[in-house]
């Protein structure tokens, strides 16, 4: 049952996040000026290139896809107290894993099934790679953070060697790439978007399960107690290594998802350009959504659109293509500020219980 | 010929030289981080640091050649990119100490917006050339070219050589040492001793910060010595892993420091007599290096010996 109580909690958990975002656009706007530039163009160049129309939005999705997985990558473990930032690895190693299927003779088979097969080996190969950052951190206690972001590295190191090796195409000679996968075998587009590819139903899809995961099942419940007290989920006698393991190979076979979508939709073969910063955007679209799957879809489409209005900025505006870092940085300090503020603000304090505790959940 | 005529002994060579050319930005990063660490907070954010220390060092120098010389203007970089480490230091300490602010999380956040800026304000700075660093050959009485360029090294490599035993120093035997000691492994008892916690991790976390700015400094006016946004490849994050390793003494630190400096040296090492065939698996060596280290140095059973006590504890 809803009260005013739980209600004024909602109200802070939405209307912290949108100041946040909006005082890092007035930042933003204060460094634009710095730099020359008209902050009332940019915000406009911005809002154009990324929502302005039908056909700008479509781009904006087209980013949205796999910014929605790769968030789960920090998010899903972020409830087990975990702080993983391995998304650009295992979108690398799933864009590995599909790519290997892809080429492999199983690309007869009808389009469906080779997708099918590209993704779960795409999210096999993300799921063992984050897995594995989890076991270490279980039974080794390394820290998972910097293990993870060494492991992007590693994870990137292999690639340049797969595609300037054994699965180079000959013909890719300034930018050395593996051999294409046939078109029939691409993700095609959804209907009536004729810019979009399947890739953002697979990332809605994704974090709706993730949120029925996490908040509706028993499994969610337990990963969340753990996540908020270890000891006392040992002495209730959960299993905090496989919890840990599970939610990591789940959250990196999200990633993996998304580096499948990006070669079977975007490239057609793998690459370096499979490295294009979705992974650390990620990361941010997590911490904006704390960490919540459902909200993580929204702004995901936000950040896409941010992302989408970069080469604008950069044509029209003349501001070079890192401003978009520059703002991606400014809002990720100015929402873990706001971290701060949860429970200080007078606005959304509950109004003080005039009755005995037990019976606050019948509201005011 | 010269050239042909070391053939193989080349490969340990290069990795010396790589070593002592290479090595100082772990140095620097991790001796910040280790001062950071001592009072209880972590800084992952460093290798944004490293970042616009390298790109404010290259800029001070080619901007201020014409007025200052290039003799001098280097070092002006120098303490620039120091500067600018204290206003990234400023930010996460400032940040990091917020109620419920989780400083891995700041850490994150600051390698996005350090990069970041860096990239945008370092864009002008790609092309023209910035005067450098000069370097001291140890080993000039030598015939052989190779031998000469791998035993050149850096006065700021041996300034934070220097820095390593005084810090030691400075934690062990003063006042201040015994401060920070005291608010990085008990707080309580250092909110008895009547020491203000805030303020010594925020001169902490800028000091760290500052010489993760020289760090960066090195990177772009030494070695590799010019300004690109592929100069730091994970060194400040790297230089993190490393303090654990060095159980957060700063001795060996420097030790730590050596043994990175010479993995990073191997896949160029082996490319250049012609062994090519795994280059990117070698250059990952130093991440594969680190992680290993982690892995054999961690324990799930009891804490790091060294390990200040209330690192990682919330607000």
């Amino acid at each position: 049952m809803l009260n005013t109580g739980t209600g004024r909690r909602t109200l802070e958990a939405i209307c912290i996040p949108i100041a946040a975002l909006l005082f890092s656009l007035v930042l933003f706007g204060v460094f634009c000026s710095l730099a020359g530039a008209n902050p009332f163009a940019v915000y406009a160049a911005i809002y154009k290139a990324a929502f302005g129309s039908w056909f700008s939005f479509q781009n904006t999705l087209l980013r949205a896809a796999p910014l929605m997985l790769t968030s789960l990558c920090t998010a899903l473990p972020a409830r087990l107290g975990l702080v993983i930032i391995g998304n650009e690895g295992a979108l690398v190693m799933g864009g590995i894993g599909a790519i290997l299927v892809g080429l492999s003779s199983i690309n007869q088979a009808p389009a469906i099934v080779t997708q099918f097969a590209m993704a779960i080996a795409a999210m096999t190969f993300g799921g063992l790679w984050i897995a594995a950052v989890g076991a270490l951190r279980h039974y080794r206690a390394v820290n998972e953070t910097i293990s993870s972001l060494l492991m992007n590295y590693i994870a990137i190191a292999f690639l340049n060697q797969l595609v300037e090796g054994v699965m180079r195409d000959p013909t890719s000679l300034n930018k050395p790439s593996s051999y294409p996968i046939p078109d029939a075998d691409r993700l095609g587009m959804i209907p009536f978007m004729p810019r979009v590819h399947y890739g953002l139903v697979y990332g809605i899809i994704a974090c709706v399960i993730a949120y029925f995961l996490i908040q509706r099942t028993t499994f969610g419940f337990a990963a969340r107690t753990a996540g908020g007290n270890v000891k006392a989920a040992r002495i209730a006698g959960l299993p905090v290594g496989k919890l840990t393991m599970a939610i990591c190979f789940l959250a990196g076979s999200c990633a993996g998802l998304a580096g499948m979508v990006e070669i079977a939709a975007v490239h057609g073969r793998a690459n370096e350009s499979l490295n294009a910063n979705y992974g650390y955007a990620g990361i941010l679209v997590a911490f904006v959504a704390r960490h919540n799957p459902i909200a993580a879809s929204i702004v995901a489409i936000l950040l896409g659109g941010i992302l989408a209005s970069g080469s604008i900025l950069q044509r029209q505006l003349n501001l070079p293509d890192a401003t978009v870092y520059v703002f991606q940085g400014l809002v990720f300090l100015v929402v873990l500020y706001s971290e701060s503020l949860y429970g200080r603000l007078k606005i959304f304090k509950e109004p003080e219980p005039s009755l005995p505790t037990g019976s606050t959940a019948q509201g005011v | 010929m010269a050239a042909e005529a070391i053939g193989w002994w080349g490969v340990p060579l290069a990795i010396i030289g790589g070593t002592l050319r290479g090595s100082a930005p772990f140095l620097f990063v991790s001796l910040g981080e280790c001062l950071t660490e001592k009072s209880g907070k972590i800084n992952l954010g460093l290798e944004g640091t490293l970042l616009m220390g390298a790109m404010s060092a290259y800029g001070v120098s080619y901007l201020t050649q014409g007025t200052v010389g290039s003799a001098i203007a280097p070092w002006l970089g120098v303490l620039v990119a120091g500067i600018a480490g204290l206003g990234m230091g400023f930010i996460h300490a400032w940040l990091s100490q917020q109620p419920k602010v989780n400083d891995v999380a700041v850490g994150i956040a600051m390698i996005i917006f350090g990069s970041g800026l860096a990239f945008y304000l370092g864009k002008p700075f790609i092309q023209p050339s910035a005067p450098n660093l000069p370097a001291i050959g140890l080993a000039d009485w030598s015939s052989m070219p190779q031998v000469r360029q791998a035993f050149q090294v850096n006065l700021l490599f041996v300034i934070g050589i220097a820095i390593a035993p005084l810090m030691s120093w400075f934690f062990k035997t003063t006042r201040w040492g015994l401060f920070i000691r005291a608010v990085g492994d008990s707080p309580e008892a250092a909110l008895a001793m009547g020491i203000s916690i805030r303020k010594v991790r925020m001169l902490c976390i800028m000091a760290g910060s500052f010489l993760a700015g020289i760090g960066g400094a090195y990177l772009s006016l030494y070695y590799p010595g010019s300004w690109s946004e592929r100069i730091s490849s994970g060194q400040g994050l790297m230089a993190v892993a490393l303090v654990i390793f060095a159980r957060w003494n700063p001795i060996q630190c420097l030790w730590a420091s050596f043994l990175f400096g010479g993995a990073q040296a191997i896949a160029p090492a082996l490319q250049a007599i012609g062994i090519d065939g795994g280059y990117y698996l070698f250059n990952a060596s130093p991440y594969i290096l680190t992680l290993l280290i982690m892995i054999f140095t961690c324990s799930p059973k009891r804490t790091i010996t060294g390990a200040p006590g209330a690192l990682g504890a919330t607000n």
